[in-house]
């Protein structure tokens, strides 16, 4: 074969690879939008499922998400942040606890989800609630069981590497002038960090932050038995409730419901509301990363 | 700080000592005990690996010990296992086809735990058997499939990204390809379930709507950005310098990716597949929803298959605390985070080695 023609030919099938998956994005984005759009109104956001579970909306869904994303945030940013100072201003490169933490925020990284979920139920419920259930309530069940404080603990594990790498990446795009300058003025190091850096890490603590949501919202697989309810009359009032959550919401009925056609529209509309949901955050954590990216260049 | 300052400004040994010695002259509490704290928190992530280690194991150590115990205080305990035994081989005979002679052998043995290599993946029954063979295999399929599917069309398509893209349509490309990474597997469930099953047995004609090949191509669409992203950054990482002197000699960009580009990313992107084989092989919503979850073996990419995961997915729920069933379904979980520990392990030290002493050696 002539050397230009297999040049066009092999471009041209690298190239297709890109447009298959952008077409597999495309496609996955019109299912779900021509699907749930029709569905998708002030009453489904807003009501409880009624029927059996076949008509009505998913307002406990989006409250159980929303709650058990603000608690896994509260849990894990403040550490996600400590640690990703620690490793961008505290730890030597060459340190063997740096490298030893580092390989850890990898390892937690890529654990399946699913063994959170089994490590939520073996030591947040099977040990830490049991415990407390032994000391607070005299033995009676009331932590030891899977509810909202221990699915969104878990959750906070998962995302807590999201977090720690936003941030650390901020945190090294602040010029080392600015640091220099404190020290210069007379600033110690912690309060260097903390008038000169954390302020600068502003908006990757903010990325990082709308990333752990964004995942800990569609991920499933960790509250599968650590708190996720499959339908619930009331809103969990106590961290001790159960609670329900649009991921699970959308397993639940495709897989077990009674009769799957009949909810086939709550379906597609719930899974249009999760999308729509991971897909602005995500598009909020792109540009805020673009713009601390540019001030790194 | 002030140490590591001097050292990036030049190397002047008596003002970096004589700021060490002032350095030293000011104890200031808040600044210790502020390093402390951060020092602490940050162990926290070293920490919680460790307890995973040690909880997920924990509840999965009885199954090795009940083994003991039956061999030791056997005899009544057998003996009434054998007639319930007896009773129940006769009604799975008649009932049902499926079980194959192995299976009855390993259940009239009595013992839960020793079934666990054998044929049969039956947890939920007067006899329980927990072989995870057909789990094994199921998972192998099905992380087969999507490698098979992934890997190719990642790969092609992060040379084009890295390689024929002009700048500006590469700003493009790149960060919707990582859109996919933000799709919850839940929704890629979905879709696979709703729309890829139809599609496929529209075009195959196979009996199950959903199988391991359903599922497979569900979960390579789950490892696809991250064996894309990866093997971009390897391929980026390539020195100028290489690029540069192949098309100074004349070659083409097809020639310089290919025989400049990729063979100098090799580990990286090698890296990359055994991450996206991690992702695929613990993924649990995308196998629980697609793959058909019937725990059988079959060579067929055609049949349903039931993966580890989502065996530990659907069944968890169910089972009693501290049950025979309950710890195999953390030792299961053990197997799968002792395996993607390793695959994790293996891309970062040794194919990370690799790329750096490969750049080092040419430089």
């Amino acid at each position: 074969m002539n050397r230009n023609v297999k040049d066009i030919v092999v471009e041209g099938i690298t190239g297709v690879s890109v447009l298959v998956i952008i077409f597999i994005i495309v496609t996955i984005l019109a299912v779900t939008i021509v699907g749930g759009w029709p569905n998708l109104n002030l009453t489904f956001l807003s009501e409880f499922p009624k029927d059996g579970m076949t008509k009505g909306g998913i307002f406990p869904a989006i409250v159980g998400t929303a709650v058990m994303t603000i608690i896994m945030a509260v849990a894990a940013v403040p550490f996600g942040v400590i640690t990703a100072i620690y490793l961008a201003e505290y730890a030597s490169e060459k340190s063997i606890l740096a490298k030893t933490i580092r390989f850890a925020v990898k390892t937690l990284a890529v654990v399946p989800s699913i063994i959170f979920g089994l490590f939520g139920l073996g030591f947040f419920i099977g040990f830490v609630g049991k415990n407390m259930d032994g000391l607070l309530n005299g033995g009676a069940l009331k932590w030891g069981q899977p509810n909202i404080l221990w699915a969104s603990f878990t959750m906070a594990l998962l995302t807590l590497p999201v977090v720690i790498v936003s941030v650390e990446e901020a945190i090294r795009t602040i010029p080392r002038e600015m640091r220099e300058a404190s020290l210069a003025l007379g600033a110690t190091k912690w309060q260097t960090i903390r008038s000169v850096v954390l302020p600068g890490s502003v908006s990757g603590i903010l990325t990082g932050t709308i990333l752990a949501v964004s995942r800990g919202a569609g991920e499933v697989a960790p509250i599968l038995f650590t708190g996720a309810a499959y339908f619930l009359s009331d809103l969990p009032h106590s961290l001790s409730d159960q609670f329900m959550s649009l991921g699970y919401h959308i397993y639940i009925m495709s897989t077990q419901s009674s009769d799957v056609d009949a909810t086939l529209p709550i379906q597609f509309a719930t899974t249009l509301v999760l999308l729509l949901l991971t897909f602005s955050l995500n598009a909020v954590a792109v540009i805020l990363r673009y713009r601390i990216r540019k001030r790194a260049k | 700080m002030f140490n590591e300052l001097i050292r990036k400004v030049g190397n002047k040994k008596n003002s970096a000592q004589e700021i060490a010695s002032f350095n030293r002259k000011k104890f200031r509490f808040s600044d210790w005990f502020a390093e402390k704290v951060i020092k602490a928190v940050a162990f926290l992530s070293i920490a919680v690996v460790v307890l995973i280690f040690i909880f997920v194991f924990r509840e999965a150590f009885p199954i090795f010990k009940m083994n003991k115990a039956d061999v030791v205080g056997t005899e009544v305990l057998v003996q009434e296992s054998y007639g319930g035994a007896d009773n129940e081989n006769s009604t799975i005979k008649t009932i049902d086809n499926q079980v194959d002679n192995s299976n009855i052998k390993h259940a009239s043995s009595g013992k839960p735990s020793s079934t666990l290599l054998s044929n049969s993946w039956m947890p939920v029954s007067d006899n329980p058997r927990y072989g995870m063979w057909p789990l094994f295999l199921g998972t192998f399929k099905v992380t087969l499939i999507a490698l098979l599917f992934a890997a190719p069309i990642s790969i092609l398509a992060a040379i084009y990204t890295s390689m024929f893209a002009k700048p500006r349509i590469r700003e493009i490309i790149k960060p919707v390809i990582e859109l996919l990474a933000g799709f919850p597997s839940v929704v890629i469930g979905f879709f696979a379930l709703m729309v890829l099953a139809t599609v496929f047995q529209n075009i195959f004609g196979y009996a199950s709507r959903l199988n391991g090949f359903v599922g497979g191509i569900a979960m390579g669409l789950a490892a696809i950005p991250i064996i894309y992203t990866l093997t971009e950054d390897a391929l980026t990482a390539v020195p100028k310098t290489f690029t540069e002197a192949s098309l100074g000699l004349g070659a083409s960009r097809r020639q310089t990716a290919f025989y400049v580009v990729l063979p100098a990313a090799v580990p990286g992107i090698f890296a990359a597949v055994v991450l996206g084989v991690g992702r695929i092989f613990g993924e649990t919503m995308i196998a629980l929803m697609a793959t058909g979850n019937a725990a059988m073996i079959s060579m067929n990419p055609f049949d349903s298959v039931r993966t580890l995961s989502a065996t530990i997915g659907a069944e968890m729920a169910e089972v009693v605390f501290g049950d025979t069933h309950y710890n195999v379904l953390f030792l299961i979980g053990s197997l799968l985070f002792i395996f993607t520990f390793a695959l994790n392990a293996l891309a970062e030290f040794y194919f990370k080695n690799l790329v750096i002493r490969r750049y080092q050696s040419k430089k």
